[in-house]
Parts: C-alpha cells; sequence; structure tokens
C-alpha cells in the first residue's frame, strides 16, 4: 500500500507552480492571468499545510496558509474590479492589446 | 503569547495605531459629511501630524513585539529601532508633502465626489509601509507588502479621467501580483526548510549544515523577485515606466519615494536579521556563507542603473523619464546596500533623504506645469524657462540634484555611497556608478536645453504659480540648496539610525 508522504504534496505543489507560471506567460486574458497567480498562492498553501503537518513545525504554516486564502480573495476582489475597470475603457481585456503607454 | 506581553507589544506599535485610527476616522468622515469633502484633507492632515508626534517619539525605543511561543522568548513579528524609525519619518514626511500636492492637483479635483476614498486608501498604503519596515517575521512581510500593494493597485488607477489611468493599474496589479506570488512560493520553501517564519530563528537555524542550499537559493531568489518588485530593481522593473506614466501625478510621487522607501527598509532589515550573522567592530557585517548575497546585489544594482539611465536617454515625457530614473536611483542605493556595512546603510539613509527632496520636488513642478499645459512632453516645454522663470529655476535645481552635482544636495548623497564603496574596496563598481551619472546628465539637461535654449514654435503659455503653491515649491528648493551646502545635520541623523536590532 502507498504511504502518502511530504515529497508527494510538495510535488503537486511544484506542478500546481508550473502550471501557473505557465499560464501567466501564455495567456492573454487578464482574467486568466489572474487564475494563473491564483494557481501559485495555492501551491504555496499546499507547501505551507504539508511542512506544517509532516514536519512537527507547529501550526504556524497552517495559520500562515489562512492568512494567504483570505489575502487571495482580496487580491482577487480587487484585481477583477480593476480588469472590469478595464473592459469598460478598452471594451477587451487581452492583454497584449492594452498597451497605449508602450512607445 | 499572553495578555501582558500583547499589552507590552502595543506600545512599540503607538504609530501604525495612529494610522489604523485616522484610516478609519477619514473613512467615517467621508461617510458623515458626504456632501462637503472639502474637510477631509484637513482630518487627514491631523491624521498625519497625529502619527508623525509618536514616531518622533519613538526614536530610540529599542525593542521586539509580539514574540510567538515557538520562537525565542525575545523575537518576535514586530521589530522597533531607530533604523526603522528613520524610514518611518521619511515615509511620513514624503505623506505630508503629497497630501499637499493633491490639493493643487488639477487631477483630484476633478475626482471630489471620491475625495474620502483615495485619502482611506493612503493610509492603507502608510500602514503597510510602516509594518513593512519594522517586521521580522515572514508572515508579517507579506501580509504588508500585499496591503501596500492592494492599496496602491487601485490608487494608480484611481482618477480614471484617460485610458492610461486604466492600464497603469492592470499592469500594476498583475505584475504585483505575480511577483508577491513568486514571493509566497518562495516563503513556504524557506518554511519547509527551517520550521520557522520568524526571521531570527531562519538565522540561527540556516547555520546548520543539514540546509539544502540548493533549495534555498531557488527560494531566496523568489524572494528577491517580490522585494526587487517593490523597490523596481533591474529584471523586476518592467511595471515602473508604465505604471508611473499612467498614474496621477501625485501618486507617482508617493510611490516613486515613499513605496521603494518602505522596500528598501524592509530588504535591508531582511538581509540583517536574515542572514548576518554578526557585525564586525569597523562595522561590516558578517554574512552567512550560505547565500552570496555581495555577487546578487552587485549586478542587480549595477544591472538597475545601467539600464534605468540608458532608457531614460529616449524618453520624450517627462514623467517616463523620471520613472526611469528614479529605476537608477534604486541602482545607486542598492551599491550602498551591496557594502554590507553599517557605512553603507548610513549612505543610503542620507540618499535617501535628499532623493525624497529632489524627486518629491521635481514630480511638484512636472505636475504645476502639466496642469496648465495638458501634456508632460519635453517638447512643449520650449521656451518655458522665460515665460515662467520662477518654475524654470526650480526646476533645474532639482535635476541638478538628481544628477548629483554641487552644490545641491544630491551630490552629498552620492559622494556619501560612493565613498562607502571606496572604503569598502569595490573600486570597479564605484567607476561603473560614477559612469552612470555622467550618463543620467544627459537626459536631466536635455530639459533644461529645452526649457531655456530651442526656440519656441508657439508662444510659451505663462504659468503663474499661486502663493501656496509657491511656498511649497520653495519647501523642497530651499532644502535641497541648503542641505547641499550645511549637511552634517542630516548625516548625524542618518549614523544615529543605522543600528539595527539583531545580530
Amino acid at each position: 500500500m502507498l504511504q502518502v508522504g511530504l515529497t508527494h504534496f510538495l510535488v503537486i505543489g511544484a506542478i500546481l507552480f508550473s502550471l501557473g507560471i505557465y499560464g501567466i506567460i501564455t495567456r492573454k486574458n487578464a482574467v486568466m492571468v489572474l487564475m494563473g497567480v491564483e494557481l501559485i498562492l495555492n501551491a504555496a498553501n499546499i507547501n505551507f499545510v504539508a511542512f506544517s503537518r509532516y514536519g512537527n513545525f507547529g501550526l504556524n504554516g497552517q495559520i500562515a496558509a489562512l492568512f494567504v486564502i483570505v489575502l487571495a480573495a482580496a487580491e482577487a476582489a480587487i484585481a477583477l474590479a480593476i480588469v472590469l475597470n478595464i473592459y469598460k475603457t478598452y471594451s477587451n481585456v487581452n492583454v497584449d492589446e492594452i498597451s497605449n503607454l508602450k512607445e | 503569547m499572553d495578555v501582558s506581553n500583547i499589552i507590552e507589544s502595543l506600545k512599540l506599535i503607538k504609530p501604525e495605531i495612529a494610522v489604523s485610527a485616522s484610516l478609519i476616522l477619514v473613512l467615517i468622515f467621508d461617510l458623515i459629511f458626504h456632501k462637503d469633502k472639502k474637510l477631509i484633507p484637513y482630518v487627514a492632515l491631523l491624521g498625519l501630524f497625529a502619527t508623525g508626534y509618536f514616531v518622533i517619539h519613538q526614536f530610540g525605543t529599542t525593542g521586539f513585539g509580539f514574540a510567538t511561543k515557538s520562537t525565542f522568548k525575545a523575537f518576535g513579528m514586530v521589530t522597533v529601532d531607530s533604523f526603522g524609525t528613520f524610514f518611518k519619518l521619511l515615509i511620513l514626511i514624503s505623506a505630508v508633502l503629497v497630501l499637499f500636492f493633491s490639493s493643487f492637483s488639477d487631477e483630484i479635483k476633478k475626482t471630489t465626489d471620491r475625495l474620502g476614498e483615495y485619502y482611506v486608501l493612503i493610509f492603507g498604503m502608510i500602514l503597510g509601509m510602516f509594518l513593512m519596515v519594522s517586521a521580522t517575521d515572514f508572515l508579517l512581510i507579506y501580509l504588508s507588502m500585499e496591503l501596500l500593494s492592494l492599496s496602491s493597485y487601485v490608487l494608480a488607477g484611481f482618477t480614471k479621467l484617460r485610458d492610461r489611468n486604466s492600464e497603469a493599474s492592470l499592469k500594476y496589479v498583475i505584475y504585483g501580483s505575480v511577483s508577491s506570488g513568486l514571493m509566497l512560493f518562495g516563503i513556504s520553501i524557506i518554511y519547509g526548510l527551517t520550521g520557522s517564519t520568524n526571521l531570527y530563528v531562519i538565522n540561527s537555524l540556516i547555520q546548520s549544515p543539514q540546509i539544502n542550499v540548493l533549495a534555498l537559493s531557488f527560494a531566496l531568489i523568489l524572494v528577491m523577485a517580490g522585494m526587487g518588485f517593490k523597490i523596481s530593481a533591474a529584471p523586476f522593473h518592467f511595471w515602473t515606466p508604465d505604471v508611473y506614466e499612467g498614474s496621477p501625478i501625485t501618486i507617482t510621487a508617493f510611490l516613486s519615494v515613499a513605496s521603494k522607501a518602505a522596500g528598501f527598509g524592509l530588504l535591508i532589515r531582511f538581509i540583517k536579521t536574515g542572514f548576518a550573522a554578526m557585525t564586525l567592530n569597523n562595522g561590516y557585517w558578517m554574512l552567512n556563507p550560505i547565500f552570496d548575497w555581495k555577487l546578487i546585489i552587485v549586478i542587480l544594482a549595477i544591472l538597475t542603473m545601467t539600464l534605468g539611465n540608458f532608457s531614460a536617454l529616449w524618453q520624450n515625457n517627462l514623467k517616463r523619464m523620471l520613472a526611469y530614473s528614479s529605476i537608477a536611483h534604486a541602482g545607486y542605493l542598492l551599491l550602498g546596500l551591496a557594502v554590507f556595512s553599517n557605512q553603507g546603510i548610513a549612505a543610503i539613509l542620507i540618499y535617501f533623504f535628499v532623493y525624497m527632496l529632489m524627486n518629491l520636488g521635481a514630480f511638484l513642478i512636472v505636475m504645476l506645469i502639466a496642469d496648465k499645459l495638458g501634456s508632460e512632453d519635453v517638447d512643449d516645454y520650449d521656451g518655458l524657462g522665460y515665460t515662467s522663470p520662477f518654475l524654470g529655476i526650480s526646476l533645474a535645481v532639482f535635476l541638478v540634484s538628481l544628477t548629483g552635482l554641487p552644490p545641491t544636495a544630491g551630490f552629498i548623497g552620492k559622494l556619501y555611497i560612493f565613498s562607502a564603496l571606496i572604503d569598502a574596496k569595490m573600486f570597479v563598481v564605484a567607476v561603473i556608478g560614477v559612469l552612470n551619472s555622467v550618463v543620467s546628465l544627459y537626459y536631466y539637461i536635455r530639459v533644461l536645453k529645452h526649457m531655456y535654449l530651442v526656440k519656441p514654435k508657439i508662444q510659451p503659455v505663462e504659468i503663474i504659480p499661486g502663493l501656496s503653491q509657491k511656498f511649497l515649491v520653495l519647501l523642497l528648493v530651499v532644502p535641497v540648496l541648503f542641505f547641499g551646502i550645511y549637511f552634517s545635520p542630516i548625516v548625524e541623523l542618518a549614523k544615529n539610525c543605522v543600528v539595527l536590532l539583531g545580530f
């Protein structure tokens, strides 16, 4: 019987992190980029909880994960409000096309 | 953590409590008097002065606050020392000045119906920065950085007058959230390696040989991405020009000075408390050899300076040019850190004080001119030096000071940075820094050329600032000239503030 240990969680965290980076780099839609960021944050969360559970470090990691969940929600709320504002001004949310400032 | 510990700790964070109280006060005031917004700036100013009282009283106080059970008894989440207090004072002075800027700015006047939110968000930024410069726990570092970031994302696109406001906001939120996400992942790895989020505990644990160096280096580079974003160091600087150009000028000025100061305060404290094994008698830090900070910081500094200065050469928009110039200045400040000694930190503090005066001054003049001209293009400045001599001469003083020429205060700042480098026998780096200053002369003087030497195609507009605006400009010009000649007060203050609590 396979025992699920720390390594399994860390591998899942690393995979989520890589998928997040991949999403940020390849996606053009601002909402999809923000979803990539959420993946990175959750990868960190999995790491925190796994280390806290298997490392005998006390509950610090679990608390950190709770804080991060709350912050991720706040960040998503603000980011989506900004994306909505962008949609009102440019009538699309494509990161590549919103580049008036480059010269 | 018992109750008496908490009460003791609360005494250490009086400035932060004052900022939070002012934030709530402004919010309530905005709700009650929503018809007439004239009073709100005064309430905000009152809050800042109250905070200033507590900050000035905090000089000389040292202590650790909010120690958790798992950490050793003495070390807490918050560390109060004169180093942090100096940065708090710097942030507060620039906040007061930005408050005055806002009362003149046309952009802010056009959005008076949301004035309450504007000041509330500025207080949110100040609270985040205050916590950043005194945080010694990764959890608090991350939380305070996010508090600063979230408030500034909104403020960058606050006015919504032009398309570029929204664009600045979007770019800031995307770059910012990615870099803070990277930083959080790095923090989670460091937590796994050491089992703690407290910097003091981490410092004592990474001395043990079992630590996986590769994983630690990877994690530290990720953490550097988060901090480098805040100080706009070279590989993480891409947001800076766009955000600075698109934001309202008052916010640009605040971001370029206060937000950068908080980032530097955090970075210096992070390296010192996390990695310095001890401070030698001659002021040099003995860093833990597990990670080569010196190499990383020197490379970052040179890259940041060079990229900032050379990109600024081609900029026609003055706000964008000042954005690249602020990147270059972050490079000079990193040089001061690269020495890793108390002398270098003193040089950084001196430079930051001077940089605050001259950079805010330059942005103020650009704002006053842009309110009348409706543009920040350098071509529209043709002949302006003759029609509006007061603004022309003031801008000249600020730009000369940003270049670092005597007899302005900018020279003193550069002098101390470079002499710290020479004392540490880092000659090559010092030469590269001086050569960079020479490059920066070109784009600063180009503005003066347009103001005084280029024949205007159309009759330039006459810009006569009001009495209070003139007073505010003088409030910044006079110290820039005065501290260029008589600089011992700042030097004394900085030398008294280099001591960080730690090893």
